[in-house]
């Protein structure tokens, strides 16, 4: 999005074309508000899952152990990590450090593959069992996800887990988009103490894919 | 929209004439127009699925549909009208045509998401369209013949537990509002930061021309409340393709939670559809009245007022949905709220014509009606709101009547006002004025003759979405088929009248031909590409008429 003031088309060099500073400030007006509607985004799935929280209790604190909190922790910590490594190449690309940029950068992109591989060995994980939906039902699984015995409550859970969870790494994928355009700026040594747009941008999406995250995993994993 | 130069300078329409120039464009002023177009489409398909459906209702008994072609045809009317034509209605097409005009910036903030957003839109409504014709349902059914034709039939608001269990077409048609919502949500936020960064010098907040402040106010809404439906929407669409029960109460879901989840977008909705038509009528009243706006920072406080308070009244459209007794109570008196911001506007526009010259071109006439039209609509939804009224009056066409001129009586009309008004500007063209005027008269009387026999049917008793009816209801349901088709023939014309005159016009529109004082007037008709030739610079808000001048003599 900030790269709009890249935009031009035929007319005067000025036409389309807002000044460094504008730009700037645009760009960081419209992420915050961008990041306003995620929250909103996220914020009825936090709603509905208060809602059936409250209204079955006791299934949702028995499903909710099928989870190892083990790998959430894991992931915690990857990404509150890696946000720090974000804040880092930020601040490489305020001093205008392109190479630092694209290290800082690099290792966060980095941060969210190592998330996303601990996320599909839990998904794995819960297909084995049977706590999947579109798994065929076999004698070896716990559970069957389409059989009569198979508890509404537990679907209802498992469902918000899997709206929530893939609906969160459907942002960490796209956030680590924007992350590695931005990362190929640097190396084409686009930054300096007057533009670094794309990398603030990244880093406070990237951010609220974290912060998120920090939400989901106390929610999801650990709350009795 | 070849409007040839004729020696004149170069303007946006003729300055590149490739279609990939037009395609490919991030002017505001074009993709604006791409709108306007694209959407027109839309209330053409969306107003015949009424007329038709009217035409059923013309006698009671079956007809010549049956009744599932009915329970399609009503959705069909609702979710197009609904989502592809009056969401992105003013904002979209005239907001994105006039907003860097009237605070005198080149583009919107970021060109190249506004075109995104447009094709955003396109994508959409292409889901909808699938979702219209439905061909999977045929398909997966081995081409059996009951499926041929198959699409969503729960009406627009896609209440659940029954569309989780209609036809395939119901996760298109939701898909595709989630899409046209992240257009939405795309647009708000390009127009809040337009706003907000690109004023130009001496444009300050309390010199916002009041159609920008009502841009504002409904970006804010787009903005805030399209996630809502969004994710509620993919709720939906997982519960059907996960057979997880969260709105399914056989499933030990809750139904009325998809009902909240829905209203609190789906009730500022209203709000985003209605806004910017106020906006429009700010704008028109004044130039036409040849007087100062009056209150113009409580017209501008009541805009913003009506964003907030419209998220805080959701549920009045569910007293009926087994909600408790005091957030019934809370609902129906927050709902009462949202009338006082609305009637100081209809005063101020009331008294902004009062002692002033009114002279009654069409976009006056238009703006006359809208003003009668919603304080119609403004008192029955004074009815509905009251708690033991709305009892009786729940899903009955008095709601469908009520709603009608709100949205059609405020928000088209203010749409078609703000076409007549601004046409000059947009195609550099002037319309045939009676013919314009004999449009709105059809438009005027057609509407009223649909939607007033609708209040007397819901007082009755009528419900809402029904097949049939009882033969007494019939003089009514007549009276009603025979306006809907006077308001069909009125947009007609309008529409035809002002495609007529931008195609083959030969009347050319000076700069200003109404002497308005807004910074969009300044400029040549229609804009060049770059919108102003000088950088623009007001030092007071755009309704000093009657005030001395410099250079001297008054407006």
């Amino acid at each position: 999005m900030s790269s709009s003031n890249e935009a031009t088309v035929s007319g005067p060099p000025h036409a389309h074309h807002w000044d460094p500073v504008t730009a700037y400030h645009g760009s960081k007006l419209g992420m915050w508000l961008f990041l306003a509607t995620e929250i909103l985004l996220f914020g009825v799935l936090f709603t509905a899952f208060a809602i059936f929280r409250y209204l079955y209790m006791e299934e949702f604190h028995h499903a909710s152990q099928y989870l190892d909190w083990k790998m959430g922790a894991i992931n915690t910590a990857v990404l509150i990590f890696s946000s720090f490594t974000a804040v880092l190449g930020v601040d490489a690309a305020q001093h205008g450090d392109n190479k630092k940029t694209f290290r800082w950068l690099c290792v966060t992109v980095a941060c969210g593959f190592i998330f996303l591989i601990v996320k599909y060995l839990e998904y794995s994980h819960k297909a084995h069992i049977g706590l999947f939906p579109f798994i065929e039902c076999n004698d070896h699984a716990q559970f069957c996800w389409d059989s009569v015995e198979f508890k509404n409550e537990f679907k209802m859970y498992f469902g918000l887990y899997y709206c929530m969870t893939m609906l969160h790494a459907l942002h960490v994928i796209i956030g680590m988009g924007i992350l590695t355009w931005a990362l190929l700026k640097a190396k084409k040594n686009r930054y300096s103490t007057d533009y670094y747009t794309p990398v603030e941008m990244g880093a406070l999406y990237w951010h609220l894919v974290d912060l998120i995250w920090i939400y989901l995993f106390p929610l999801l994993y650990l709350v009795d | 929209m070849s409007a040839h130069a004729d020696g004149d300078d170069k303007n946006y329409l003729n300055c590149e004439t490739t279609l990939w120039s037009w395609i490919s464009t991030v002017d505001h002023k074009r993709i604006g127009l791409m709108y306007l177009f694209t959407i027109t489409a839309f209330f053409i398909v969306g107003g015949l699925a009424a007329l038709t459906f009217r035409i059923e209702l013309f006698s009671s008994g079956a007809q010549f549909l049956t009744p599932d072609q009915y329970n399609v045809l009503f959705t069909l009317h609702g979710a197009i009208m609904i989502f592809l034509f009056i969401v992105p209605g003013i904002p979209a097409t005239m907001g994105n045509f006039l907003l860097p005009l009237m605070i005198g910036a080149k583009d919107v903030a970021f060109p190249r998401l506004n075109l995104l957003s447009y094709y955003i839109y396109v994508v959409g409504a292409a889901m909808a369209l699938i979702a219209i014709f439905n061909p999977f349902d045929y398909i997966l059914s081995g081409f059996s013949a009951e499926q041929a034709f198959n699409p969503a039939d729960t009406g627009w608001t896609f209440y659940a537990p029954y569309s989780v269990k209609s036809g395939s077409a119901v996760v298109w048609m939701t898909g595709a509002a989630f899409v046209l919502g992240f257009s939405s949500i795309l647009t708000g936020l390009n127009f809040i930061v337009t706003v907000h960064k690109l004023r130009c010098p001496g444009m300050t907040w309390n010199r916002l021309p009041v159609f920008v402040w009502a841009l504002y106010a409904t970006s804010v809404i787009q903005t805030l409340a399209t996630p809502v439906v969004g994710m509620t929407l993919v709720l939906l669409i997982m519960e059907r393709v996960m057979g997880v029960g969260i709105f399914d109460p056989s499933m030990g879901g809750d139904p009325v939670l998809y009902e909240h989840f829905f209203w609190f977008y789906s009730h500022p909705v209203v709000y985003i559809m209605v806004l910017p038509a106020f906006g429009v009528v700010g704008e028109i009243i004044p130039v036409f009245s040849r007087k100062p706006i009056f209150g113009y920072k409580m017209v501008v406080y009541a805009s913003v007022a009506i964003a907030a308070v419209g998220f805080l009244v959701w549920a009045h459209h569910m007293f009926t949905s087994g909600i408790s007794d005091w957030t019934a109570i809370y609902f129906s008196v927050a709902t009462f709220g949202v009338a006082i911001p609305t009637a100081v506007k209809v005063f101020n526009w009331v008294s902004t014509m009062y002692k002033g010259s009114i002279s009654f071109e069409t976009p006056m006439l238009y703006a006359m009606a809208f003003i009668f039209l919603f304080m119609v609509a403004g008192t029955t939804g004074v009815y509905l709101a009251t708690l033991a009224v709305d009892v009786y009056y729940h899903d009955t066409y008095f709601v469908v009547a009520h709603f009608h001129y709100t949205i059609q009586g405020g928000a088209v009309i203010g749409l078609i006002a703000a076409l007549h008004f601004w046409f000059p500007k947009i195609s550099g063209k002037m319309y045939n004025e009676p013919v314009a005027k004999l449009a709105w008269f059809l438009v005027f009387v057609g509407f009223n003759l649909t939607f007033l026999p609708q209040f007397v049917l819901g007082m009755e008793g009528m419900p809402r979405r029904y097949f049939d009816y009882l033969p007494e209801f019939q003089p009514m349901h007549r009276l009603s088929t025979i306006g809907s088709f006077i308001n069909g023939f009125g947009y007609t014309f309008a529409l035809l009248n002002l495609l007529y005159a931008a195609v083959f016009g030969r009347v050319k529109a000076p700069r200003n031909p109404y002497n308005s004082l807004s910074l969009e007037w300044k400029t040549a008709s229609p804009p060049s590409h770059h919108n102003f030739d000088e950088d623009p610079e007001v030092d007071d808000y755009p309704y000093a008429y009657g005030t001395p001048v410099e250079g001297g003599g008054h407006h």
